[in-house]
Formats: C-alpha cells, sequence, structure tokens
C-alpha cells in the first residue's frame, strides 16, 4: 500500500470524527510516513512501519474518548412512562389550576416588591422636589421682604434635601436587594423545569 | 499496569524527550524505542493531551521542502517531570515497603 492508498483509508476509517480532528490526524501519519521515506525506507516499508489501516483506525478510535456534551432536558428526563402520562392527562383539572394559582402568587409577591421600589423612589423624588420648593419659595419670600419666612422655608428645603440624600441610599440599597430576590426567583422557577445534567 | 499510572507514565516519557530540545513526531518515537513500546496513534494522543494541558507547544517549520511539526517543552512541562522526580521517591518507598512484605511471608 502506498501513502495516499493509507491515508485515504485512514480518512475513510475516521469519518465519524471531528473533521478538523482527522486532518489533523491525517497530517500527522503523513509526516511519519515522509520521515520513514527519508531514512531511508521505502514508501511500502514506510506504510508498513505503521501496521495494517484497519488496526491503525481501530486503535484511534478506542484512544478517543467519547463525547461529553451537556444537555438540558426538560423536568421529564428521559422516557415517560404510559401510566404517567394517563395520570397526567386525568389530573390535568387539578394540577393546571393550581399550577396557574401558584404562577399567579409568584408574580404578585414579584409585583409587589417592585411596587414598594417605585414608592419609595417617589418618596425621594418627593422629598427632593420639598428641597427645591423650598429653595425656590424662600427666594421669593426674600424678594417680598418676609425675610422670617424665607429663613422658615429655607431650613424646611434643607431638611427635605437632607433626607432625600439619605433616602437615596436606602432606596438603592432596596432596589438591589429585590433585584436580587427577583432573579433568584425566577432562576428558581426555571430549575423546576429545566435541570442542567451531563450526559 | 494500572491505567492511570501507565498514562502518567507516558506522559513524562514523552516530556523527557523534548526536555533537552524541540523535537518532531518520529524522533520522539525512536528517542523513546529503547524503552517503551509506543504506537503512533498513542504518541499523537500523548501529545495532544500535553498541549492541551500547556505542558508542550507546536510550531510548524518548513524541512526539505514538506512541513514538520516541533514539540516544545513549556515550563509546566518541566514543572511536571520535577514533580514526577519527586513522587518517585515516594513509589520507590512503597515498592520497597511491599516487597519486604513479601520477603518476610
Amino acid at each position: 500500500m502506498n501513502k495516499r492508498e493509507f491515508l485515504a483509508r485512514l480518512r475513510a476509517g475516521l469519518r465519524g470524527l471531528p473533521r478538523e480532528d482527522v486532518e489533523e490526524r491525517v497530517i500527522f501519519y503523513s509526516e511519519m510516513i515522509d520521515e520513514g521515506l527519508e531514512e531511508g525506507l521505502s514508501e511500502a516499508e514506510a506504510v508498513g512501519k505503521l501496521g495494517p489501516v484497519g488496526d491503525v483506525v481501530a486503535q484511534i478510535l478506542a484512544d478517543t474518548p467519547p463525547a461529553e456534551p451537556v444537555r438540558e432536558k426538560t423536568g421529564f428526563r428521559g422516557r415517560v412512562r404510559a401510566w404517567e402520562i394517563v395520570l397526567l392527562i386525568l389530573g390535568f383539572p387539578v394540577w393546571f389550576p393550581l399550577l396557574l394559582a401558584a404562577f399567579a402568587v409568584v408574580l404578585a409577591a414579584v409585583i409587589v416588591l417592585w411596587s414598594l421600589v417605585v414608592s419609595l423612589w417617589a418618596v425621594d423624588a418627593s422629598l427632593l422636589g420639598c428641597a427645591l420648593g423650598g429653595a425656590v419659595s424662600a427666594a421669593a419670600f426674600v424678594l417680598r421682604g418676609n425675610g422670617l419666612t424665607a429663613a422658615v422655608m429655607l431650613a424646611a428645603g434643607l431638611c427635605c434635601a437632607g433626607l432625600a440624600i439619605f433616602c437615596f441610599f436606602g432606596c438603592r440599597a432596596f432596589t438591589k436587594g429585590a433585584l436580587w430576590l427577583t432573579k433568584k426567583t425566577a432562576s428558581g422557577v426555571k430549575h423546576l423545569f429545566i435541570r442542567k445534567e451531563t450526559a | 499496569m494500572d491505567s492511570q499510572l501507565k498514562r502518567g507514565l507516558l506522559d513524562v516519557c514523552v516530556l523527557a524527550a523534548i526536555k533537552n530540545g524541540d523535537s518532531y513526531g518520529y524522533r520522539i518515537m525512536n528517542d523513546l524505542k529503547p524503552y517503551l513500546e509506543l504506537s503512533e496513534s498513542t504518541l499523537y494522543t500523548i501529545l495532544k493531551r500535553l498541549e492541551t494541558a500547556g505542558m508542550l507547544t507546536v510550531r510548524t517549520a518548513e524541512h526539505g521542502g514538506r512541513l514538520r511539526k516541533y514539540y516544545h517543552i513549556t515550563g509546566e512541562g518541566l514543572r511536571r517531570i520535577r514533580e514526577f522526580r519527586e513522587d518517585w521517591q515516594e513509589i520507590l518507598s512503597i515498592y520497597r515497603f511491599v516487597v519486604k512484605e513479601d520477603e518476610d511471608e
């Protein structure tokens, strides 16, 4: 057998493997034959040194570890037995409303949580508005010559500004917490139905 | 021989064949021939495994009008050889203990 025949049979024998891997192997064996030729062997001798191509293919396939794909499977995981299908259909009027109710409860909790976030930010925004209003009205009272009222308005505005700044940090922390809780809930719900596993 | 142990030994043998300078597949086969029987397929698998583990790097250079792949040992590969030498002392002491037990029986 010559080099061309050997490599063609090798390529044919390995066609089940990834193409890139096959080409790399073919290059490797081609180099081995070339080295033998360079050493002074005949083409048949250089090819013969590698052993029968069938044995070479068999050994490569034996040495190649099986692929380990990561599959996403549904919660049913593999085959579902006939009685399970029957039970699922018969139990539909019971489990479906319950499932829907559970979803509704989770959704309601998430909505309540985010409503709290929105209202907290609204409080913060209104405090900021009060601070600005205080400053503007203080300026107006000064222009009208009412110094005492202007001072009171300015003090109230400054208090609101202080509270707004203080509340800002609280709102930010609460929003982060709400975001974390929502993510955890979403991933929890997802993992009820889809689980990751190695085959 | 235990397959894990054999695999580790083969890895170190191939690394030892390139530790003193870059080498190529055919020469590695010839260098190892006096010490162990190794098929081209096994050598390829070992070289690939060592490359993936970062213990050697591969470069292609022209030689006599064709391309030849050269294998170069990395720091990680040299470290593996050092580890092997350290481990071997431990294995030897276990061996001596096992042999002694046999002799005592």
